[in-house]
């Protein structure tokens, strides 16, 4: 690995200050992404600054009618937390199916969100949810956070500092995952607030995206029939590797009737 | 930089480059061959350390970061209980020929302790899903997660004897 510095800041303040002050500085969370991305000098940053010595980023709180975690919970953390597996449990069945448990040791929700990487878990429950991304200066709604594939409308040196999100009725998470990574290959997240029904897909296109025509026939009768016949368009799909932009297109309505039947069963 | 730590139970402190993986500051300033880089992204599990009880790979976590945890290698396991007897684990791999050529082995041993000691009695399911991010090129799995289940019940088991 190419040289540089590495600063632990205690506060988020301390974090952004060193942010600011070090030129080409970059944020570590659990460094899942970041270092493979360095080793491979994808990236090639003069300093790294680590949130791990900020204890109240790793916090998971209920506020409200929102269930808050802190940008620095590992995915195990999410797995194992009393108050997700009562408040959305979706929430802890979806960071159990993330990677394996050496990723869920080190990986963190405020890293998988900051990277947006189009097969990962974490958004489709934030646009499904529709969480707020709290950073150390905004808040940004989950519908203007994700822009684009690996882009999110994070400025540069802002810190995401958690995730809250509006605790649902009910809500599921189905995934059709790479045997290999784990990663999404198609992702659907479902969730019923009040009567209102949000559809969330990851994995299948470059960046998350909603499906309003099953928000809407699941807004009617809240089963897996109302969406079974609602096939989206392979247009602008993934293709690669692992499946077609056909395949994937088919798999989006199998795994969001999955997620509503999780939904309905309370998962 | 300087870090302080504790290693296989004892503390150390070592001078580092901030850019060093725990695999590099483990294999090449601290010679403890036994930790073993795979695919050096994460991937393949060979690296596998318990840190802070927990398992990670090790290719992929930052000397700095080492700073005030407790790390535990494969050369940690054995005598962990004051004897010079293996790990019931490693025992248990040996048992039931858990490995072919061993490059894998350091790794899928610390994951199954780290999955035991989370999970005192994993069905054949839990281990199999637990072993995931282990990869091996040889065996085909099956004596490694029967190492597993019965490093399991030794794990358990009180200690005679010592
Ligand atoms: C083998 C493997 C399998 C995986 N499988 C899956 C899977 O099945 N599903 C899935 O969803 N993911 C998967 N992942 C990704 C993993 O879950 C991590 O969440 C992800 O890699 C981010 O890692 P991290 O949290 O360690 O962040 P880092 O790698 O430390 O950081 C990632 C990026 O986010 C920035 N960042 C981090 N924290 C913040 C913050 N608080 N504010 C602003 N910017 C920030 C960093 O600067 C960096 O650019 C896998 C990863 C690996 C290595």
């Amino acid at each position: 690995m190419k040289s540089f510095a590495f600063h632990s800041p205690g506060t988020v303040p301390d974090a952004f200050a060193l942010l600011n002050d070090v030129s080409e500085s970059k944020l570590l969370a659990g460094g899942m992404t970041l270092l493979p991305t360095i080793k491979q000098r994808l990236a090639e940053p003069a300093a790294l600054i680590d949130l791990a010595k900020i204890p109240q980023l790793s916090a998971i709180t209920v506020d409200g009618d929102a269930l808050v975690i802190g940008a620095m919970a590992r995915h195990i953390d999410v797995v194992t937390s009393a108050i997700v597996r009562s408040k959305v449990p979706m929430l802890a069945h979806l960071a159990a199916g993330i990677g394996d448990p050496a990723v869920r040791n080190r990986g963190t929700i405020g890293g998988s969100v900051a990277n947006n990487d189009p097969s990962a878990d974490y958004p489709a429950a934030v646009l499904a949810l529709d969480a707020i991304i709290v950073t150390d200066r905004r808040e940004i709604p989950a519908s203007a956070f994700f822009t684009g594939l690996f882009e999110t409308s994070l400025e540069p040196n802002e810190i995401i500092t958690s995730i809250r999100f509006p605790i649902p009725s009910t809500a599921g998470y189905a995934k059709f995952k790479s045997p290999a990574s784990r990663y999404a290959v198609v992702g659907v997240c479902v969730a019923k607030a009040g009567g209102r029904v949000r559809v969330a897909v990851t994995g299948a296109g470059p960046c998350v995206f909603r499906v309003p025509e099953m928000e809407t026939a699941l807004e009617a009768r809240f089963e897996p029939g109302a969406i079974a016949s609602i096939k989206i368009t392979a247009a602008r799909l993934n293709s690669d590797i692992h499946a077609d932009a056909e395949y994937r297109a088919h798999l989006v309505t199998v795994m969001a009737k999955k997620a509503v039947a999780a939904a309905i069963q309370g998962l | 930089m300087i870090i302080k730590f504790t290693l296989n139970g004892r503390s150390r402190k070592v001078d580092v480059e901030p850019a060093t993986p725990v695999t590099d500051l483990l294999r090449e300033t601290l010679n403890l061959t036994g930790t073993h880089v795979g695919c050096d992204t994460s991937q393949c599990g060979a690296c596998t350390v318990l840190f802070n009880g927990d398992a990670v790979k090790s290719c992929t976590l930052l000397a700095p970061s080492l700073d005030g945890a407790a790390l535990t290698t494969i050369e940690g396991l054995s005598g962990s209980s004051g004897s010079n007897r293996l790990h019931p684990m490693q025992e248990a791999f040996h048992e039931n020929h858990g490995l072919q050529c061993g490059f894998c082995t350091p790794g899928m041993v610390m994951t199954a302790v780290a999955l035991v000691t989370r999970n005192p009695a994993p069905t054949e399911a839990e281990v199999r899903h637990g072993l995931e991010g282990n990869l091996c090129r040889c065996t085909g799995y099956q004596n490694i997660v029967a190492s597993v289940m019965a490093g399991a019940v030794a794990m358990n088991e009180p200690a005679i004897g010592e």
